[in-house]
């Protein structure tokens, strides 16, 4: 096994990890951590994967390298839209769905 | 029960994908070769930058075009600009913040200048300029940013609107960011120069028009 492989495995398991998070937490700030957590699990898949042979490869390093900026601006405009919720309701949490 | 069935579930994907990993044949598409080949041509001498600014340019162009978004919406749902300076922090910390900006700066130039032959860029030093611009912030040395004004938003915007003049004007030769290899290196490091002060600006913005309805206690 190469440390790219391994990359990727920890990836893998780091996204599964964000998606539970997302799926089983309430509380929104936390909602946004495992999200990221998703993110960078994914991030770690492209990369490890692209070098489980021993040679890195630019193009999946120039993808994530953006796709970070991206998560950061998702992030930060997610936290913006809590902070609003936290000033309009004082809740950190979603309402319920009815059906739920 | 949910619980349960996430936690399960969650456990099952990750054992499939591993096998699915362990079992991975060889990528069928090989795009090392053709960066490497391509390289002398692209104007820079760093294969990361290579493929961030010449070879998929407008991924770069689009992903600014992101961030400027997300401010966007940030600045629409941000409420009314309240008291913006936060409470002064520990005179320590201000005596090193202040130490330290001058320092980062530096360090934001280098990386921006590095990014031609080694890892670095306009990313990267934005990233350093805008950490400053939350460091002083948080040490209460500069206050949180009100509704930008004009010579605010020219920043924010000057990125995102060189990086398409440029595209633009090559738009003449037929193909979108298709530099010629003469004048690659200076089109690139232009558009660098230009991604990193307006990502230095949006990346402090989104903390800085975040605090800045920020009651002080």
């Amino acid at each position: 096994m190469t440390s790219g492989l391994l990359f990727a495995l920890v990836g893998a398991a780091l996204f599964a990890l964000g998606v539970a998070g997302v799926v089983l937490i309430d509380h929104l700030l936390r909602r946004i951590l495992a999200f990221n957590l998703m993110g960078s699990g994914a991030f770690l898949v492209l990369v490890g994967l692209a070098q489980r042979n021993g040679v890195p490869d630019p193009v999946p390093q120039a993808m994530v390298l953006t796709g970070i900026v991206v998560a950061v601006a998702a992030t930060a405009l997610a936290l913006a839209l809590t902070r609003k919720l936290h000033a309009l309701t004082g809740r950190l949490e979603l309402p319920e769905d009815a059906d739920d | 029960m949910k619980r349960f069935a996430v936690i399960a579930s969650a456990l099952l994907f990750v054992g499939s994908l591993a096998a699915a990993m362990l079992e991975l044949a060889p990528a069928a598409i090989d795009l090392r070769g053709p960066v490497a080949a391509h390289l002398a041509a692209s104007g820079v001498s760093h294969p990361v930058t290579a493929v961030l600014l010449n070879y998929r340019g407008y991924d770069t162009l689009l992903e600014i075009a992101v961030l400027l978004l997300a401010l966007l919406a940030i600045l629409a749902v941000v409420g009314e600009p309240g008291a913006a300076r936060p409470a002064p922090a520990h005179p320590v910390l201000q005596t090193l913040a202040r130490l330290a900006t001058p320092l980062m700066i530096v360090v934001a130039v280098y990386l921006l200048w590095a990014g031609a032959f080694r890892p670095g860029g306009a990313f990267q030093a934005g990233a350093v300029l805008a950490a400053a611009g939350v460091l002083l912030h948080l040490a209460g040395l500069l206050p949180g940013w009100q509704t930008p004004r004009l010579r605010l938003r020219l920043g924010l915007a000057g990125g995102f609107a060189l990086f398409l003049a440029v595209a633009g004007g090559l738009l003449a030769q037929g193909t979108l960011l298709q530099y010629p290899p003469a004048l690659a290196g200076g089109l690139i490091l232009l558009i660098e120069s230009g991604l990193t002060l307006s990502l230095a600006l949006t990346l402090a913005g989104l903390f800085l028009f975040l605090s800045r309805d920020e009651v002080a206690p």
